[in-house]
């Protein structure tokens, strides 16, 4: 696939329902366009986000996992921010250690008054996994006996 | 071994193991001769002559328990995989490898390729005509085929439907024990089967829970690698130590072996009942523990754990929702 010309990123974004998401919603109220590649999704708290919705999402298809919250120091739940931030940059490490581009998972803090700031960062974002190609990770199939397509072809010595 | 046909019969092979599941399973005593007086052991290649064709010619679920270890590496191993199948009542996913990959499921970090290279050429490999494997062969004599090296390592179940699960690298010997047990006393009808996916002769909770280590409130201001440390406090939580101690996400079952040495748990119980990927739940726990809050700090802390990815997935790589590192099948 041409990369930048016909690869459209697709995006996961996990956002706090005390600020981010509340940006999203005033970006869309104020009619401010970002890239339509993210999908989000909702989470009472960036401290709700567990590591497993990452893999999944990377598993699963996804280009890249966005991941948003509070400011450090306004997070609703006191401090859950900062447990997103450690596990946030645990999971960099982690991916980096499977072979994964480590930025193709990005943490942004946004309040619920910065609907342009959010909507320039997700197009930031996009712009950066577009850069980095698709990931297209394998569909393992489950628990099925079906090997993933590279995995069909034999291994020679 | 006795051949008497009226028994019912007992199965038990090694796919990508390192052998020490078969260890375990003699070392649970003289409860081996309970095996013997209820079980006919028809094929069992580590302890009797058996030939895969006898199993072929045997009736499709006629043996009654077989106990499968090992991952699925390669040709042959994913053969008997379906061939045990087919013929075994119950099969039992036996031991990290067959569960979760285990060790030998490292190798989905690395291209096949590469693990070839790291086999046959290596500057610790003795092979100055760089000899490789052939899968077929054209001998005068006649074909040559050896099994095809396969591109991942698999569980037993990304192969063929299981009917139980017993974790452990290797499954403690009396937990193996009760689970021999249960399955005679079932046979005997005085017991009744956990429904099929169970998972046998393991707890539902973490090892934490069967740790006698004192547990306060974590704070971790720095990991250490646990050969570096002077004194070990004896009676204090590892992880509380800033010992990297994978007990946390770690399924119960082993009795905490390894922290009442003195040891950090490093995970081979697999994930605990209800954890989907067992890096991200140990990446979860980990990162809850740090004390720290500015990210030049945290990343410091970090430092400590040189290698995330062996880390959070010694064990449970090849069931990991990611299934291998992105090097092993991505093109170049």
């Amino acid at each position: 696939m041409l990369k930048n010309e016909t690869f459209e990123p697709v995006i996961i974004g996990f956002t706090c329902n005390w600020c981010s998401y509340r940006a999203a919603d005033l970006a869309g109220t104020a009619r401010v366009k970002y890239s339509p590649n993210v999908r989000l999704i909702r989470l009472m708290c960036s401290g709700r986000l567990d590591p497993t919705f990452v893999m999944k999402a990377l598993a699963g298809g996804a280009d890249g996992v966005l991941i948003t919250g509070c400011h450090p120091g306004e997070c609703h739940y006191l401090e859950q921010n900062y447990k997103a931030l450690r596990r946030y940059l645990l999971l960099r490490r982690t991916l980096g250690g499977l072979g994964l581009e480590p930025q193709r998972l990005k943490l942004i803090w946004a309040s619920a008054a910065e609907g342009v700031r959010l909507a320039h960062e997700i197009d930031r974002f996009v712009e950066e996994v577009r850069a980095l190609g698709p990931l297209h990770w394998p569909q393992w199939n489950g628990r099925s006996a079906e090997l993933a397509e590279p995995e069909k072809a034999e291994v020679t010595a | 071994m006795s051949t008497n046909g009226s028994k019912p019969k007992f199965a038990m092979y090694w796919a990508a193991s390192c052998g020490g599941c078969e260890i375990a399973v003699l070392n649970i005593g003289e409860k081996i001769l309970d095996v013997d007086a209820n079980f006919d052991v028809v094929f069992w290649p580590v302890a009797m002559d058996a030939k895969y064709k006898d199993v072929e010619a045997m009736e499709d679920g006629s043996i009654t328990l077989c106990l499968f270890n090992g991952g699925i590496r390669n040709d042959e191993n994913e053969h008997v995989a379906r061939l045990l199948r087919r013929k075994s009542k119950i099969l039992v996913a036996f031991g990290s490898c067959a569960t979760e990959g285990c060790i030998p499921g490292l190798a989905n970090l690395s291209r096949p390729q590469e693990v070839l290279d790291t086999a046959f050429s290596t500057i610790s490999t003795d092979n100055p005509q760089g000899v490789r494997p052939i899968f077929d062969y054209a001998a005068p004599e006649g074909h040559i085929h050896i099994p095809v090296f396969q591109p991942r390592v698999r569980t037993l179940d990304q192969v063929v439907p299981v009917d139980y699960f017993m974790p452990g690298c290797p499954p403690e010997s009396h937990q193996i024990a009760a689970v021999v047990d249960l399955v005679i006393q079932a046979l005997h009808g005085q017991a009744e089967l956990p429904p099929p996916g169970a998972t046998l002769g393991a707890g539902p909770s973490t090892c934490c829970d069967e740790c006698p280590r004192q547990r306060n409130v974590k704070a971790i201001k720095q990991f250490v690698r646990i050969q570096d440390l002077e004194t070990i406090d004896p009676t204090l939580c590892l992880l509380e130590q800033g010992i990297p101690c994978n007990g946390p996400a770690t399924r119960s079952g082993c009795g905490a072996l390894c922290p009442k040495a003195g040891a950090q748990c490093i995970g081979c119980y697999g994930p605990a009942e209800g954890v989907v990927d067992y890096g991200a739940r140990l990446i979860t726990a980990f990162a809850s523990v740090i004390d720290a809050t500015d990210p030049a700090e945290i990343e410091r802390i970090l430092d400590g754990i040189p290698d995330p990815a062996g880390q959070f997935y010694r064990f449970n790589l090849a069931r990991s929702l990611l299934r291998a590192g992105k090097s092993a099948w991505s093109p170049r």
